[in-house]
């Protein structure tokens, strides 16, 4: 498949040039076309912020909903129709701050769907204020002696909440995002991807030169399938490992553990409300 | 006398529900009719909790004051109750639940005593069961096969000692009639009917099930859990249906927008503090043109309030708790068929006009039990109103009647794109001034189709009334008795089951009258502010309560009967 068969004649993309959107878009596309997901098949939900914007962008069924709500819809459209590919992608502000309680249960529920986080460290629809993962100390005009919280680490809580995936990737290395967005994908099971994407108008500390220095990828020796192994890498700061930390191999899905898909794999759309059942559940009242 | 009030009291975890179920089900086999609520007080163990049980040949479906027969279980009990024990009330209990005074003389029963001889404490319930069976005077034999029936469901090994329990009662109760000391003086039954009964809540998750409701996910609060529970027990029936408990209610209902969006029918159960946190939600649904069925059960508030008590102070919370402007359906179910068919069409009009549409109960509506024929599903119809897509589909397409067909993922080859934004008629972010404009005006013009389908007040009485009653929602049977008690030709009650839209008939109704008496339980007397905002009527008195307990009908037609002497 052509990842052109999700592009859209006309668009007035509202992104600054330059940000790391553009090249997580583009990349999507690529990974959505090799794995031969037709737009009709595919149904991305967001929340709001810039990177929510993401699915105007291309030709695709969405669901872009309330600031931080993107994943309880995401949830109930794959439990409503298991044959959809679902996407939830949105910025750290939407995923981890107002809708942190969302992030933390859906890995709970661990519904069969990919979170894409664009992860800038800062407020970029609002202009520059702090985001749950900004640096400690960070300057912005709300926050003008520097950010005093810690930033949120949405990998080791992941790890710790046992996630059935969870990956970091770059968003300037298309090549490695690919593949990690790939595996993403393909996993079976709430697969976390947060994306290092660096803001050019609003953050001016973690750029792109800055990303570079300060990460590196995890190579053949890390094991994904050993949690503290995984979870000692989550933590590591000097350098911020990038790639897949950890996968749970064989957890149910949410899907999986729904009744009605025990027997019938049939959507919900497909199914008739058996109206002699109700008559006689009526009458088990007498 | 052939209207027996039986109320059971004792603190909370003393088993009455289980005398309530029980006893209910055994009246009604017995060939009476029945009606059960109650008021709880928000706590698992102690307090002081009652249960009123009204036992009568002719149909009975309103809470009363008044107490022929009091089983009181704790010491607290009577003073509980206050007035409503009066020197006629018969009570019966253990010595020293009752504390015989000059006022109160009761009959003391040991009940405690013989259900240790049985084994254990709890079988008192089932003792009060076998006494009162015995003062009704219903067959010995359906009163045991029913025990037997209701322990087996739960613990078999509980069923035998259950029997003697019963058995134990239902001698004692005869010994009590044979000494004339607390006769029930009621006629037999007129016939063995072929009712069913139930309570609010099973009327609201039945009427969804008939309405091909097949997602819920909600987040428990008192008192509007009961129809997530019941839904989640319906999987094990068969019925197709995914129940989940969400993180919080705004989880709830964005997994139910996001369902519908997918092709369920969904909805969401939840109460006034549950409800606050999804308003900014149901403005989403309204932006994004998604159905979405909302039961709120009302409880008293501000904020925590009185969890477990009753109130309709939620009206012009449900109306206008979200921002913007876009059209909603607001149903308040008087009756338990009402209940039913009121949620089964819910599903069928947020389909059809892609609007909320609510059910708006209350504490007492839910918690409350009677018989009543079967509802027939012969009359009701679902549609499916989603369309295959074409590959040019548009999900916002500008319509005459502004309702644009609703498509899903998957069905067909176009795409459904959604925005919370203003978007144009493909769903795509918009900031066009003229779009923005036809679009509001679009999303708007669905509330006149609405309007035109709206359920008509219904009038109870003769139409050439000089006093018009007005109530809505739970308060139906309770205005409705406290009448036929008034019993006056120029009398007549309006109720409303549809509170928003209201039904262009309104005002021709209101114009007729010389005196309009508002009944309502809240302070503010919100349907008459909602009245005359839509006719301009001016409603002349308005009885309210708001103490957290249901009217009763003693003092909705003591205070007519005030209003009207003047």
């Amino acid at each position: 498949m052509d990842s052109k068969v999700f592009t859209l004649e006309s668009k007035d993309i509202a992104w600054c040039p330059g940000c790391g959107n553009y090249a997580i878009l583009t990349t999507l596309k690529q990974v959505l076309a090799e794995l031969k997901i037709p737009p009709q098949r595919l149904v991305v939900v967001s929340g709001i912020g810039q990177a929510a914007k993401i699915p105007q962008y291309f030709k695709t069924h969405y669901f872009n909903g309330l600031h931080g709500r993107a994943l309880p819809p995401a949830t109930g459209i794959k439990a409503a129709n298991p044959h959809l590919t679902v996407i939830a992608e949105s910025g750290d502000g939407d995923m981890y701050g107002e809708g942190g309680n969302h992030f933390i249960h859906t890995i709970r529920r661990n519904p069969d769907i990919t979170n894409i986080i664009h992860n800038n460290m800062v407020y970029g629809l609002t202009k520059g204020q702090a985001s749950p993962t900004s640096d400690f100390g960070f300057r912005t005009p709300v926050q003008i002696n520097g950010v005093k919280m810690e930033p949120f680490n949405p990998i080791a809580v992941a790890i710790a909440l046992d996630a059935s995936f969870v990956a970091r990737a770059f968003a300037g290395d298309s090549k490695q995002t690919k593949e990690i967005l790939k595996a993403a994908i393909t996993h079976k099971g709430y697969a976390v991807v947060d994306i290092f994407q660096p803001c050019v108008t609003f953050n001016k500390d973690n750029t792109y030169e800055w990303i570079k220095e300060h990460t590196y990828y995890l190579d053949a020796s890390h094991d994904p399938t050993n949690r503290i192994e995984a979870f000692s890498k989550s933590l590591e700061h000097e350098k911020l490992p990038l790639g897949i930390f950890y996968i749970k191999k064989g957890k149910k899905t949410f899907e999986e553990n729904l009744k009605i898909y025990k027997k019938n794999k049939k959507p919900l759309y497909q199914r008739q409300v058996n109206v002699s059942k109700v008559s006689h559940l009526i009458t088990a009242n007498k | 006398m052939n209207d027996v009030s039986l109320v059971l009291c004792g603190e909370a975890g003393q088993g009455i529900q289980t005398v309530e179920q029980l006893f209910i089900n055994i009246v009604k086999k017995a060939g009476f009719n029945v009606f059960s609520t109650k008021e709880y007080m928000s706590r698992v163990r102690g307090g002081s909790n009652s249960t009123q049980i009204r036992i009568s040949t002719e149909p009975v479906t309103a809470y009363i004051n008044r107490i022929n027969i009091l089983v009181p279980l704790s010491e607290d009990a009577i003073t509980h109750l206050g007035n409503r024990v009066s020197k006629k009330t018969i009570i019966i209990g253990e010595k020293n639940h009752i504390k015989n005074n000059k006022n109160i003389k009761g009959i003391e029963i040991p009940f405690s005593q013989y259900a240790k001889e049985i084994g254990n404490l709890v079988f008192s319930n089932t003792i009060a069961v076998g006494l009162l069976s015995a003062l009704c005077s219903i067959d010995k034999k359906m009163v045991t096969e029913e025990v037997e029936n209701y322990f087996s469901k739960k613990k078999k090994n509980l069923v035998k000692n259950n029997l003697l329990a019963v058995e134990k009662g239902y001698a004692v109760g005869k010994d009590l009639v044979k000494k004339r000391k607390a006769l029930i003086n009621i006629s037999d039954p007129v016939r063995q009917h072929n009712d069913i009964v139930v309570n609010g809540t099973q009327a609201i998750g039945l009427g969804a099930l008939a309405g091909g409701c097949n997602f819920i996910s909600s987040y428990p609060m008192s008192p509007s859990t009961g129809v997530l529970t019941f839904l989640s027990q319906q999987q094990t029936n068969d019925f197709d249906i995914i129940v989940e408990q969400a993180e919080d209610e705004i989880s709830a209902i964005n997994m139910a927008l996001g369902a519908w969006y997918a092709g369920a029918r969904a909805m969401v159960t939840t109460s006034g503090g549950g409800y606050a946190l999804m308003t900014e939600s149901i403005s989403l649904a309204g932006m994004i043109e998604s159905p979405i069925v909302i039961h709120l059960a009302q409880r008293p508030a501000p904020a925590t309030g009185l969890p477990t008590r009753t109130e309709q102070a939620d009206l012009e919370h449900a109306l206008y708790s979200s921002h913007g402007e876009f059209p909603k359906i607001i149903f308040a179910p008087g009756t338990l068929q009402d209940g039913f068919f009121l949620t089964q069409k819910a599903f069928n009009l947020a389909d059809k006009y892609q609007v909320p549409v609510y059910i708006l109960t209350d504490q007492y509506f839910v918690d409350s039990y009677y018989n009543i024929p079967p509802f027939k599903l012969q009359g009701i119809s679902n549609k499916q109103y989603v369309v295959k897509m074409k590959k040019t589909y548009k999900r916002y397409e500008f319509t005459k009647n502004g309702i644009s067909p609703r498509g899903i993922p998957g069905y067909g080859d176009g795409l459904v794109c959604v925005d919370s934004d203003e978007h144009d008629e493909e769903g795509r972010i918009t900031e066009s001034m003229t779009v923005r404009t036809r679009m509001v005006d679009k999303r708007l013009r669905k509330l006149k189709e609405i309007t035109k389908e709206a359920i008509p007040p219904s009038l109870i009485g003769n139409s050439n009334y000089k006093t018009l009653i007005i109530g809505w929602g739970s308060t139906y049977h309770i205005i409705k008795e406290a009448l036929t008690k008034i019993s006056r030709k120029n009398i007549s009650f309006l109720h409303f089951s549809q509170i928003y839209p209201l039904h262009r008939d309104t005002e021709k109704y209101l114009k007729k009258a010389q005196c309009t008496i508002m009944v309502e339980n809240n302070a503010t007397s919100q349907f008459s502010n909602l009245i005359k905002l839509h006719t301009g009527h001016e409603i002349n008195y308005k009885i309210l309560q708001y103490n957290g307990l249901p009217f009763s009908v003693e003092a909705v037609e003591k205070q007519i009967k005030k209003i009207l002497q003047g």
